[in-house]
């Protein structure tokens, strides 16, 4: 099993590799002329005012905390999928019930409106 | 031994591995270097059809579509318009913002392309010729598209640009949201296969599963729409949107690889949609002629690709409001109702001794009603209640009222 | 030296080392990339000892998850993201000592467990047959089904209780754009 491994370790070095290599190519044919405007960062056109930082939007924390309920719920699901051959009717059931108790979850944060983008 | 033509990759890997042993090569040396070369070969191929000729393929079919003519210019039929804008790139000014983290900075475009390399690892080509077997491929895909979000928000962050940090955050939030669909879907083919691995459920597919399971497919298909940034749901990435988002300040051959990444991204897609529900290499005569069994793999998948495109230039953008409310309140829903019917009844099909393909497509069927349904009685409600709110007044513009953006 | 020993030793190095660097980096948010090439290296380790479920299942909910919801936390935050003044205070071989005196005495008394320093013996099965197991597991009667269910429920009371907590904050923010 670990052979199969090999592979896949083999492979994301070689994908970096290979983006990297027109990275290094661009950087030694293209030409390099800086300037104070061109290194400005950019915002539409006029001057930055303040630093760089957003304003605290706690939706998009709300949507990142639901994500990872949801998503350790679909992990825990996936031996379930994998067994279901062999189970028995009973067992599914049991998933089921797992299933609907987050999906209750998920009616909640609905009523509450903690899926709305405000 | 011979060249089995009936297994074709089977017999090339053997020939190759007793080659490096009888030039002396210890076993596992002999297993890593077929294993680099392989990823060689793979990354290579894919990435230059990718870069080259889907980018070819994607200008002239919008252009189609849009009826014009799309690039004709370079090399017959306009061929290596890919490889004049690899040239081009590379040739432009590599700017690197004042006060971006150049470390972070530069890593950035190598994870995302990285990421969507890493993909093809677990596809299953044809009969015996995939990367990995590995037994949780299902999972490493879900895995390695998480690499890819984590992408984005260093790119955002590493920009030293308020624009860039917020379209990272936004495309951030929208990738995460969308991923929950996608997960829980793909539990419906791990069911009917009975094993996460690409190989087991290409096995399995016996009846394509999108035939047994139509709805886990469309949202399969559509969270792996958002998923890639395609439209209807590329605001990230609009003109008219938040500026190019998280790559603004990117220039030259980095923002070359989100491109890149992105396009291979799609392109990727098709051939997961493919495996997992189309049935991979199988087709009539794959399983005597392996070939075949390639030829019926990369048939589909450019089928599946064209689809993404014809669906980029047929409909319009999706505001990100109405997005998140597509995802949490209609995918999510349908994805978690899927997962708990299909499970209920395919065990009490095999039990009754039911046959298993109309009783799956009644299921199906019976779903999509049921949600067209719901989703006409709410449309109905909310109808009445802004009918119930309006005040007629003078100019008013009637119906959609402006959405809250961000 | 094998094969699987140089390999675990440069992964084993690799999260060390980015361990380390996500409690002494300056900057918040290079301590989070930090804390995900960790991640990283913890689930190589997990694939050198033939769990590959649990290897995917780190990289997906911590990396794809939680380090993102971290991330998140980090750059949503009003605070100076760059810790100010230096690192190491005039003590700080005092305490690499005292650390290396509290990890030698660990090691010696698990090692003192005897089926914690004997060689491990290698599963004697599939890893698609241990999912499998894994699944069945889950939801048989006489195992882990009471856990699991209770997983769900637990998981219920996080996302309600996130909700609860973070409502007002939604309310405020939103009578703050309505003015």
């Amino acid at each position: 099993m670990l052979d199969q491994w090999i592979f896949v370790a083999a492979l994301l070095p070689i994908g970096l590799v290979m983006a990297a290599t027109p990275i290094v190519a661009g950087q030694l044919l293209a030409p390099r002329k800086p300037n104070d405007i061109k290194l400005s960062t950019y915002e539409c056109g006029v001057e930055t005012v303040g630093d760089t930082w957003v304003q605290f939007k706690v939706q998009y924390y709300i949507y990142a905390l639901i994500f990872v309920i949801f998503d350790i719920e679909a992990i825990f699901l996936f031996p379930w999928a994998v067994a279901y051959n062999q189970l028995q009717l009973y067992m599914v059931l049991e998933g089921v019930l797992f299933i609907l108790i987050l999906a209750g979850g998920l009616l909640y944060a609905w009523r509450k409106g903690a899926l709305e983008w405000l | 031994m011979g060249f089995d033509f009936n297994n074709p990759f089977g017999s090339i890997t053997e020939l190759l591995t007793s080659l490096l042993i009888n030039l002396g090569l210890p076993q596992p040396l002999v297993s890593v270097i077929l294993a680099v070369v392989g990823a060689g070969i793979l990354a290579g191929v894919t990435l230059t059809t990718a870069g080259v000729f889907n980018i070819w393929l994607e200008r002239k079919i919008g252009a189609r579509f849009q009826d014009r003519l799309g690039p004709n210019r370079v090399g017959p039929f306009g061929l290596f318009q890919g490889i004049a804008d690899a040239i081009k790139l590379t040739l432009k000014e590599d700017i690197t913002p004042t006060g971006a983290d150049k470390v972070v900075f530069n890593v950035a475009p190598l994870l995302a392309v990285m990421s969507v390399v890493g993909l093809w690892a677990v596809v299953p080509f044809a009969p015996q010729l995939i990367g990995a077997d590995l037994n949780v491929g299902v999972l490493y895909v879900v895995a390695i598209g998480g690499v890819g979000t984590l992408s984005v928000i260093m790119a955002g962050w590493s920009s030293n640009n308020k624009y860039a940090l917020l379209g990272a955050l936004r495309t951030v939030a929208m990738l995460i949201s969308f991923e929950i669909p996608m997960v829980l879907v793909l539990l419906v083919p791990t069911m009917l296969a009975g094993s996460m691995g690409m190989v087991a459920i290409v096995n399995g597919q016996d009846v394509w599963f999108l035939l047994l399971a139509p709805v886990a497919a469309f949202v399969f298909f559509v969270s792996s729409l958002a998923e890639v940034g395609r439209t209807p749901f590329d605001l990230i990435e609009a003109e008219s949107e938040i500026v190019a988002g998280y790559n603004i300040e990117y220039s030259g051959m980095k923002f070359g690889m989100f491109m890149v990444a992105e396009f291979f991204h799609s392109f990727t897609i098709g051939a997961l949609f493919t495996v997992l529900f189309l049935g991979g290499w199988r087709g009539p005569g794959s399983e005597t002629y392996p070939i075949l069994g390639l030829v019926y793999f990369v048939a589909k998948t450019f089928f599946m690709y064209f689809i993404v495109m014809w669906i980029r230039y047929t409909f319009p953008r999706v505001r990100i409001d109405q997005m998140m409310a597509l995802n949490w309140k209609f995918l999510t829903p349908l994805a978690l109702v899927v997962v708990m019917a299909t499970a209920v009844v395919d065990k009490l099909a095999l039990s009754q001794g039911w046959p298993r393909t109309p009783v799956h497509l009644a299921l199906n069927g019976t779903l999509v009603l049921l949600t067209l349904g719901l989703m006409q009685a709410y449309a109905r409600a909310l109808r009445r209640r802004v009918e119930g709110m309006r005040q007629p007044e003078a100019g008013e513009i009637a119906g959609a009222a402006v959405g809250p953006g961000s | 030296m094998t094969a699987m020993q140089a390999v675990f030793l440069l992964l084993g190095l690799v999260t060390f080392i980015s361990a380390v660097m996500v409690v002494v980096s300056p900057q918040l948010i290079h301590a989070g990339l930090w804390l995900v090439l960790t991640l990283a290296g913890v689930a190589g380790l997990f694939v050198l000892l033939e769990a590959p479920f649990l290897a995917v299942v780190q990289v997906v909910i911590y990396i794809g998850a939680i380090a993102i919801l971290i991330i998140f936390a980090i750059m949503l935050t009003r605070r100076m993201l760059r810790d100010e003044g230096r690192q190491l205070n005039s003590l700080w071989a005092g305490a690499l000592v005292v650390t290396l005196i509290l990890y030698a005495v660990l090691v010696f008394l698990i090692l003192q467990e005897p089926s914690l320093a004997a060689a491990s013996q290698p599963i004697q099965a599939e890893s698609s047959v241990l999912l499998a197991d894994l699944g069945r597991a889950l939801v048989d009667v006489d195992r882990f089904i009471l856990p699991f269910e209770v997983a769900s429920v637990l998981l219920l009371a996080a996302l309600i209780g996130a909700i609860y907590v973070a409502r007002p904050m939604m309310a405020g923010e939103d009578r703050e754009r309505q003015e």
